[in-house]
């Protein structure tokens, strides 16, 4: 299957141990969730609180296009 | 003991301690603030002249063991707004004030026209105000290193710099930390109002008085276990704030196309990664200093921290996301420890970050000075701005004045006040918040950013307009009362997403003072303070006219997005439905 370029941004927690900012291959077809497990970031102690791409909130079941960029990010505030 | 009302007039250097109106005795912080500003000071008043007023009143739950509820309100006419004020911060002030039983502290009237600048110390029903003139000229932190020395580490403080003095509308009052270091209060000029009445500092001892009276101790100690349980399980009071503080922001509203850059000309910043809460933390971690500390004694989130410079010295603490953002992205510099320093040299003179960085942006936008030039922004602060040069007094103005100065159009104010950290065409909600609030364009009086980014209370799409109006009514609301309470408005996010918190809060108001409120009740506390803020702006003759966005926000796109402010006047009034 075809190969699709993306990049991938961590925030807060999920950096530990992992990377901030990184392009990745997926077949085509990976949902937003897939990304998730894929990368291994800490969602078991920090659950997923935002999902966005290329500044657009999404779910998890979204699917990924060549050139996307993702940022995830656990529950964050402040203000 | 009874509480009471303190009761200071400058135009006598009198005082008086009187008995609490029935009507105040179910008030505190903000509700209480609010009522007495709406209840005594004229609308049409100067605000800087003899009829204006100021307010100082801890929360409901202030002087008890309830977790985070060590804030203090301050109220009065704001001289840059032209409408009520209402600002609240932590520092010690309010757990004193409440151990010694002070309702509010009311201070009236101007003194004789002449040089001299008074100290106000308030304790049992008694206040001297004396004049204080190896003060004059001093900033914050002389100030409170005098007063610390004079009475004890125990003693609250509040006190203006050298902008405060001279009556400048980008100027606050700092209020003394657990640690003795400064929190600000007061956006909206309120340090001037202070300097108005010729008073540098406020003291306030409780002496032996310690415990605040219970109704009932074994309910309020049960509640207050469920609701210290809410804010720690929840993953943004309990993990986030005390991991990195508000900072954390900068990259979420970044990736989202709202935070607002080069004066509101941009969605995104190029120096995000560098601004960044993340960053932030590993400098902390790097160079010692603290990612967690509290702005007073029972907050269990301690969003704040203590940041060191390369080689470990101390810079600054309270290093907060609106002060980062005003001067990195909003004015553009490019260096985090440049940004630190800064935010000592204003906590020291006593200049609110907002207000001040969005000054700098418009200035830049206006050709005073370049964009991202740290160096000039410190010569200001502290030679132009202390001396009182045109300069400094042009800064000092405000970012709407320093527009109209410099014929600039894009002024990012509502009411005058000048914008955060969160662009309101990228983020709706929080728009919808700056018009409408009474206190001008403010983020914590209905932070709408909680649903519209960080899906906090469910989410709406921060780029649309439905359901926006009504998401920052009914926060209004919420935040009205529980700035009533002395409760830090974080405890918003455990409320927002977890049922146990908001009931825990009532039961712990109730056990305080053997009351029987409900849910609907602190709603309608929330609603009727809304009201009387607006009643108050309507009569000062802030109308419609009033809640609306810049116009270039309506014509010019930001991008990413290429988002535009496209309520109409129909849609925004019918905020006050209600
Ligand atoms: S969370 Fe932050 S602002 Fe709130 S009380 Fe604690 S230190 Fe102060």
């Amino acid at each position: 299957m075809a190969e699709i370029t993306v990049t991938v941004k961590l925030f807060a927690q999920y950096r530990e141990g992992k990377f901030k900012v990184e392009q990745r291959q997926y077949p085509e077809g990976t949902t937003v969730g897939e990304v998730i497990a894929e990368t291994g970031i800490a969602v078991d102690r920090y659950p997923i609180g935002v999902m966005i791409i290329n500044g657009r909130h999404v779910e998890e079941d979204r699917i990924l296009e060549a050139g996307d960029t993702l940022a995830l990010f656990p529950k964050v505030g402040g203000g | 003991m009874a509480d009471k009302i303190y009761r200071v007039r400058m135009n006598d250097l009198s005082f008086s301690v009187e008995d609490v109106p029935k009507e105040w005795l179910g008030l505190g912080g903000r509700g209480l603030t609010s009522t007495i500003v709406a209840a005594e000071v004229d609308p049409e008043c100067h605000p800087l002249g003899p009829n204006n007023k100021m307010v100082f009143a801890p929360g409901l739950l202030s002087g008890t063991a309830a977790a985070n509820s060590g804030r203090t309100s301050l109220g009065a006419k704001s001289p840059l707004t032209g409408g009520i004020k209402e600002s609240n911060s932590g520092g010690t002030s309010a757990g004193i004030m409440a151990k010694l039983g002070v309702k509010a502290l009311i201070i009236e009237g101007l003194p004789e026209e002449d040089d001299t600048f008074y100290h106000i110390h308030v304790t049992k029903e008694h206040v001297t105000i004396e004049p204080i003139p190896e003060l004059v000229g001093k900033e914050n932190f002389e100030v409170l290193d005098t007063m610390l020395e004079r009475y004890g580490r125990k003693v609250a403080v509040f006190s203006i710099g050298t902008p405060g003095e001279q009556r400048m509308l980008i100027s606050n009052i700092s209020v003394k930390d657990p640690q003795g270091k400064i929190r600000s209060l007061g956006r909206g000029g309120l340090g001037a109002v202070m300097g108005s009445k010729k008073i540098k500092v406020i003291t306030v001892d409780a002496g032996d008085s310690k415990e605040t009276y219970l109704a009932d101790a074994a309910t309020f100690r049960a509640a207050n276990k469920a609701f210290t349980k809410a804010l720690k399980e929840n993953p943004i009071s309990g993990e986030g704030l005390p991991a990195f503080g508000t900072d954390i922001l900068v990259n979420i509203i970044n990736e989202a196309g709202g935070l607002p850059s080069m004066n509101f000309r941009y969605g995104t910043s190029e120096n995000a990664e560098e601004l960044s809460g993340e960053h932030v933390a590993e400098n902390i971690q790097e160079r010692g200093g603290k990612t967690t500390h509290g702005c007073h004694a029972g907050c269990v989130i301690q969003c704040s921290q203590v940041y060191n410079d390369k080689d470990g010295n101390y810079v600054t603490s309270g290093f907060e996301y609106e002060m980062i953002w005003a001067f990195g992205a909003n004015y553009g510099i490019d260096d985090i420890d440049t940004i630190a320093h800064i935010d000592h040299i204003m906590d020291d003179i006593g200049v609110d970050a907002i207000e001040t960085g969005v000054t700098f942006g418009v200035a830049a936008e206006g050709g005073m000075l370049p964009f991202g030039d740290g160096e000039a922004v410190i010569k200001i602060l502290t030679e132009e701005i202390p001396n009182g040069t045109p300069t400094g007094r042009v800064i000092g103005s405000g970012a709407g004045n320093v527009g109209k100065l410099y014929g600039v159009v894009r002024v990012p104010v509502v009411k005058n006040q000048g914008m955060p950290a969160y662009e309101p065409r990228a983020i709706k909600g929080q728009g919808i918040t700056y018009v409408t609030t009474p206190m001008g364009a403010d983020h914590t009086a209905g932070y709408a950013v909680a649903t519209n980014i960080l899906n906090s209370g469910g989410h709406i799409d921060p780029l649309k307009k439905e359901g926006q109006v009504e998401l920052s009514r009914n926060l209004q609301i919420a935040s009205a009362a529980i700035d009533s309470t002395g409760m830090c408005i974080f405890v918003a996010f455990p409320a927002l997403d977890d049922p146990a918190c908001l009931p825990a809060l009532i039961d712990m108001i109730n056990a305080r003072f053997g009351a029987e409120l409900t849910g609907d009740d602190v709603t309608n506390l929330g609603k009727n303070i809304l009201k009387l803020e607006h009643a108050f702006n309507l009569k000062a003759g802030l109308g419609k006219a009033d809640d609306r966005i810049p116009e270039f926000m309506k014509y010019e796109t930001l991008p990413p997005h290429d988002a535009i402010w496209d309520f109409t006047n129909e849609e925004i009034d019918a905020f006050w439905d209600f």
